[in-house]
């Protein structure tokens, strides 16, 4: 086991100082990837540990047609939250079949935002070749066994996916993210918030070093719009996606309005389908216009091997949730 | 504020079973470990020892996690519920009665953390259906395949419960 240095913080602005201060120091919270990766695998270079678990930064606030969800509001909270059940069906849908009972009790928002884009070659230390743990070493993952890995964002530089389920929803939503730092705060778009690896997939996010996630504001959705969170898996429980799809829309007459479209399972960030969403929106709501959408979403897609499979199942995926939401019969 | 010290050493205070226990752990100690290596509450097993067997599920403010990744620093002032605290000191929770009416272990290795976590399922409402209990103790791998019979242990003692 690694030693670190466990540093308890008591307020936000001093966990903030302590981290921005200390390049090898890093935020603990729900600690469910943070402990798996720093501690027992090895990988990462923080050495210093600061515990933000009891700051004033947990629970939900409904703002108008958005709610706010705070930073260390758990997962098991937050698919419990009324107004989730209610008004965000398919962020409740995404927060239950992700991880287990036992880590949806640990985990926490900002911390599933925050897991590492990572694959098992990223995991273990023994393998030289990864450019997100030694830019510029290579990518094992594009020439070894794959499966669990990214065809979307992904090049020959690293094909680790994102393997959130809740990012799904929530980009699909357009969240935002509320971050706070040593000069003060800002907002950014979640669709913005995470960077394909292309040259430095050390780098995932815009986050800079210090900063804090402090809220999420999720907008609610409208009434009339049906959506639904899709997930297809290797086990039918406690398992990553191979392909996931959140998809959100209304039917006027036969007429799809306002899809939203995003992907797991096959991102190297959570993958917003905008090209799909132009193909559903005001087209007929049929089998053909739906598989329309699912050739535009997967484009482009870079595959190895392991990994071609992909393709045709986040297509069917893709589909499959569109016909749910739309009601159109399989 | 607690800023630790160079040796990496954190101070604690909390309550194992209802019995309380303060010192001073190394930073990146685990729960699991603490109760392990240094108070032999051995009952809780280590498994995988990532977060993904279940089997060192033990309850933190009556909430099951995976003690595994749980740092002991984290724990500072909260309640922990392991196997040996289930139930009162030399008897059975009815779910230990059931377990062994249904026959739902056979090497046993994961069953500590199955209870435990059987025990937290039934306290949240999940035991509706097997379907519901299957899905609700997913997070518990037995790798001698004891599925059915545990999902049948559950279901019994949720029943007289409620």
């Amino acid at each position: 086991m690694s030693t670190v240095e466990y540093v308890r913080a008591q307020d936000v602005p001093g966990a903030i100082a302590l981290v921005a201060a200390d390049v090898a120091a890093a935020y603990l919270a729900g600690g469910t990837t943070q402990v798996d990766l720093l501690l027992k695998d090895g990988v990462g270079e923080a050495t210093r540990l600061v515990d933000i678990g009891r700051l004033p930064l947990a629970g939900t606030e409904q703002v108008g047609d958005v709610l706010r969800v705070r930073a260390l509001t758990t997962m098991a909270d937050l698919a419990e939250d009324p107004v989730v059940i209610a008004r965000l069906p398919l962020v409740r849908e995404a927060l239950l079949a992700g991880a287990s009972p036992q880590l949806r009790n640990m985990a926490t928002i900002g911390g599933n935002l925050l897991q590492r884009t990572r694959c098992r070659y990223f995991r273990d230390r023994r393998v030289t070749a990864c450019n997100k743990r030694r830019p510029g070493s290579g990518c094992a993952a594009v020439h070894g066994p794959a499966r669990m890995h990214a065809i979307l964002g992904a090049s020959e530089n690293c094909i680790a996916l994102h393997a959130s389920d809740l990012c799904v929803p929530l980009v699909a939503l357009d969240a935002v993210v509320h971050l706070q730092g040593t000069g003060g705060s800002r907002t950014v778009p979640l669709t913005a918030f995470y960077r394909v690896p292309s040259q430095r997939p050390d780098v995932e996010n815009v986050l800079e070093h210090g900063e804090l996630v402090t809220h999420v504001d999720v907008p609610l959705l409208p009434s009339g719009m049906r959506s639904a969170y899709l997930k297809v898996r290797d086990r039918a429980s406690y398992e990553f996606a191979l392909t996931s799809a959140a998809a959100a829309l209304s039917v006027e007459d036969g007429t799809i309005r306002t899809p939203r479209l995003a992907l797991g399972g096959v991102g190297t960030i959570p993958w917003r389908a905008r090209e799909a969403e132009d193909v559903l929106r005001d087209a007929p709501a049929t089998a053909d216009t739906f598989r329309a959408a699912a050739e535009a979403a997967v484009r482009d897609p870079f595959t190895v091997p392991g990994t071609e499979f992909k393709v045709e199942l986040a297509k069917r995926t893709i589909v499959r949730v569109l016909k749910d939401v739309s009601g159109v019969p399989s | 504020m607690n800023t630790g010290r160079s040796t990496g050493i954190a101070d604690v205070a909390l309550r194992i079973n209802g019995v309380a226990f303060r010192g001073a752990v190394d930073g990146g100690i685990t729960l699991l470990d603490l109760l392990r290596d240094h108070l032999e509450l051995v009952g809780t097993k280590k498994g995988c020892d990532q977060g993904a067997c279940g089997t060192c599920t033990v309850l933190l403010d009556g909430r099951r996690v995976v003690s595994c990744l749980v740092l002991a620093a984290q724990c500072d002032g909260r309640e922990v519920t392991t196997i040996e605290g289930l139930a009162p000191e030399g008897g059975l929770h009815p779910l230990q009665e059931a377990f062994i009416r249904h026959d739902a272990f056979q090497c046993g290795f994961c069953t500590s953390g199955q209870l435990m976590s059987a025990a937290a399922l039934i306290e949240e409402g999940r035991a509706g259906s097997d379907a519901e209990i299957r899905e609700y103790m997913s997070g518990n791998l037995c790798r001698c395949g004891a599925y059915p019979n545990i999902v049948a242990a559950i279901r019994d003692t949720a029943r007289q419960v409620v």
